[in-house]
């Protein structure tokens, strides 16, 4: 039997300190970039423009393609290598009174008047309205927001208040690194991107109610003698940590396939899984286990003192 | 065999029967999105105001010749906002008389009277314009369906979108700029008399009459391709528009090497005007004019009787043929805007297809051989039923018609992840309880009791997500959000139901069992 941990017995609570200051540093750091971008980068589904991706015969020079865009007043648009040295896209801005058939017209024969860039194959053409920009962002906004709602409800239904709240907190945790990590490496934020942060919502909860099921478990079975709330804690993570690790792990495998094999319109989509499976299994332990015990801790202490204070009068 | 164990056998085989008959044939059960097939999808923006303007222009005009006809002299009458008409009577003393005629417009309400000045104003009342304005957009939808269908393009999706909104989906098209040019074009074909009275010059520099206004012709040079813009003054009213249409035929132009014409052909009331209209205009020109450009403004030499004309430009083949697709299909009652596109060639659609089985395929090879290596046996009945898991989640599909995008093929490369956790879950509680000194069959007992409380918790903590993912509006986002929800309620059923029917067959069924391969 191939065992991942023979009955570990990590001291994680122990070190939550730590934790906590790895996990403000790794969020202020995610909004440090956000805040000096000057918020995320949004793909064309929310910012409304042209996308247009053209395949090369030869491999092209991006000045050469900018050169022929200026020709027609666009040679301000982003112009990005897609994937391998052939394929191009270019953003193009959205142009009041144009129209977007207008626009790609005039692109593809910018393009082929410059007789240096060789035949190409314009494959792909994505405008999105000022009008739908402005819809897609609402809806986003309300899809992130629905997806919490969502997941407060299930775990104000199947956890107490503290259990639910930690786990809620770690969520937006999750949520933080993932939008901090896509800002850090210059990724987009698209409707995939979207996409893969709901379903990290709701999967990163999993490992919570995995952990704190079975600290409520052992505490029903029989009231543990000696052993503080925090050690007991510890011991339901320690006993469903090669569960959490290894669920995390055949997840993180599929996210990595995508991530590498999955092909660059997909690659923004799969880093954030990625991204998102590993800060959901951090989170499981370090954020929502580490504050279930300390509002625990606060909540007794303040008990004792009370008690105390009764006690000397 | 006891009779559960054959009723739970008997339901996986109907399982994979009906998924195998959904499923065949293979190429045609599951329906690619236009991501992956290539395509164009367009979201169009009806301009319905643009028709209730028009509708109220005219109604405008027929007030005006009813007046005159009444011998009711008018100072002004005009058009005010989209949907009201502003009158001014040339004297106060007529307004009894044109009480009367106004009357007779039930479709507008009379407003702001000032009987010492002679002036009112009509307002089209609000059941007159929603019905205008659904009428727009119901004919717009109808026109472009006709569009499409002379075009030729195979199962295409043309459907009404929210109030005024139309979404067309044409899968597999080559030449996506020629197909939006005529699905997007007004069409409106119209004849206007030229006003050679003004000079351009004089009608540029402003001096030009209310009656009249200043139309652009385009004209390419063979050579440089460099456009060339001619302005012609014409009257504003149209003696006659594409609505008095019946036919529209391409061919040669006899005049012109190279280029194309089309030949049109009026009904017979469009015939009678354009007998009189060429009757009565002898000498003078006539302007054929399409969505506001000129195409070309021919002397009319004698009337012509045979109700039949040609539109001659600079055509291509391809230009002409278009041109009378959409003469035939009629004119757009309002102008569309292109609010989305997403135009996928072919090439890059099958691209998208190649990476997406290619993740699908690395996922699951990775994920069957680390379950195959961490838990032996049990690891490979969890990769029978990982199979088993692809088999339902296309077949669903099929069933269902769901649309395969992209991002769907994504959400089944990550479904094949998660699905095993169901596995694992189980797998671990079974060691667990082995740990503590159960008996194998216990064990297997317990392990699939003891898990499944977490297993309903996994899954309706992302199978909830999935669903907000589902009701966005979005096919690529709504792709995604199919294939996960499929994917992991398939998995319930697999790792869950199926992986327990082997597992009691194989360990249940023995007297003895000493060890569990996990």
């Amino acid at each position: 039997m191939i065992e991942l941990f023979k009955n570990p017995n990590y001291d994680f609570i122990g070190k939550r300190k730590w934790a906590y200051i790895i996990s403000i540093a790794i969020t202020l750091i995610g909004l440090g970039s956000l805040v000096a971008k000057g918020g995320l980068r949004y793909d064309i589904d929310f910012t409304g423009g042209t996308l247009i991706q053209v395949r090369f015969e030869q491999p092209p020079t991006v000045a050469k393609i900018r050169t022929s865009l200026s020709s027609i007043h666009l040679g301000e648009s982003i112009i990005q290598e897609f994937g391998d040295n052939r394929e191009y896209i270019i953003r193009l801005p959205l142009v009041e009174s144009v129209s977007s058939e207008e626009i790609s017209r005039r692109v593809q024969n910018a393009l082929s008047s410059e007789a240096s860039l060789g035949k190409f194959e314009i494959r792909r053409v994505e405008f999105v309205g000022p009008q739908v920009g402005r819809e897609l962002q609402l809806q986003a906004v309300y899809l992130v927001l629905a997806g919490l709602i969502w997941i407060a409800i299930y775990l104000a239904f199947r956890f107490d208040l503290r259990g639910g709240v930690a786990a809620v907190i770690a969520v937006l945790h999750d949520v933080v690194v993932c939008l901090g990590a896509l800002s850090l490496f210059n990724r987009e934020f698209s409707l995939p991107v979207l996409a893969a942060l709901l379903t990290i919502i709701g999967y990163s909860v999993n490992d919570t109610i995995v952990a704190y099921d079975r600290l409520r478990e052992n505490r029903g079975k029989s009231v543990p003698k000696g052993r503080t709330f925090a050690q007991q804690m510890n011991d339901a993570v320690n006993q469903t940590l090669s569960r959490t690790i290894l669920t995390s792990l055949t997840t993180f495998f599929s996210a990595a396939v995508l991530l590498f094999l999955g092909g660059k319109t997909l690659e923004d989509f799969a880093f954030v899984l990625f991204v998102g499976v590993i800060t959901g299994t951090y989170s499981t332990t370090y954020v929502a286990a580490a504050l279930v015990v300390d509002w625990t801790l606060y909540v007794e202490g303040r008990l004792r003192r009370g008690k105390k204070a009764v006690a000397k009068a | 065999m006891p009779r559960h164990l054959r009723v739970r056998i008997g339901l996986v085989l109907v399982v994979v029967a009906v998924s195998l008959w959904y499923l065949y044939p293979l190429k045609s059960a599951i329906n690619l999105g236009l991501d992956l097939q290539g395509g164009i999808h367009l979201m169009l923006g009806v301009e319905a105001d643009r028709h209730v303007a028009s509708q109220t222009d005219r109604a405008a005009e027929d007030l005006k010749s009813a007046l005159e006809r009444k011998g009711i002299a008018v100072k002004r009458i005009a058009r005010d906002g989209n949907t009201a008409i502003k009158v001014e009577l040339a004297s106060p003393q007529s307004w009894n008389d044109s009480r009367t005629v106004v009357a007779e417009l039930s479709s507008f309400d009379r407003r702001d009277d000032d009987q010492a000045a002679g002036t009112f104003r009509l307002v089209m009342n609000d059941r007159r314009v929603n019905q205008l304005r659904d009428d727009a957009i119901r004919q717009g939808l109808e026109t472009i369906r006709n569009r499409i269908d002379q075009f030729g393009v195979s199962e295409p999706t043309i459907t009404r979108q929210g109030a005024d909104q139309i979404l067309i989906q044409l899968p597999g098209i080559q030449d996506a700029a020629r197909a939006k040019a005529l699905i997007g074009k007004t069409a409106l074909l119209e004849f206007k008399l030229l006003d050679e009275r003004v000079s351009v010059e004089q009608a540029l520099a402003g001096q030009l009459p209310e009656t009249d206004e200043v139309l652009y012709g385009r004209e390419v040079d063979k050579q440089t391709k460099a456009e060339r813009k001619i302005p012609y003054v014409v009257q504003k009213r149209a003696l006659l528009t594409g609505a008095e249409l019946t036919r529209a035929e391409v061919s040669a132009d006899p005049n012109s090497m190279g280029n194309w014409q089309v030949a049109i052909e009026f009904t017979s009331t469009g015939t009678r005007i354009f007998g009189e209209v060429t009757e009565q205009n002898v000498g003078r020109r006539l302007a054929i004019i399409l969505d506001g450009t000129v195409y070309s403004a021919p002397r009319i030499n004698e009337r012509i009787p045979g109700g039949r004309a040609v539109i001659t430009g600079q055509f291509t083949v391809d230009d002409a043929r278009d041109l009378a697709i959409v003469l035939r299909a009629g004119a757009l009652p309002a102008p569309v805007v292109i609010l989305e596109e997403r135009t996928v060639g072919p090439s890059l659609g099958a691209d998208s297809i190649r990476q997406g089985l290619i993740a699908i395929a690395g996922s699951a090879i990775v994920v069957f051989i680390f379950m195959l290596v961490y838990y032996r046996l049990s690891g490979l009945i969890a990769d029978v039923a990982l199979g088993l898991n692809l088999l339902i989640l296309f077949a669903c599909m099929a069933a269902i018609r769901a649309t395969l995008t992209l991002p769907g093929l994504a959400g089944i490369a990550l479904t094949v992840g998660m699905a095993v956790d169901t596995n694992i879950l189980i797998f671990e509680r079974i060691r667990e309880e082995m740990r503590v000194g159960k008996t194998p069959r216990a064990a297997i007992e317990a392990g699939f009791r003891r898990a499944l409380r977490t297993i309903v918790d996994t899954h309706l903590t992302v199978m909830g997500t999935a669903i907000i993912l589902l009701s966005f509006g979005t096919s690529s986002v709504k792709g995604f959000g199919v294939s996960l929800f499929i994917g992991l309620g398939a998995s319930l059923f697999t790792a869950y139901f199926f992986t327990r029917l082997l597992f009691d067959l194989l360990y249940m069924g023995r007297r003895k069992v000493d060890a569990i391969s996990i």
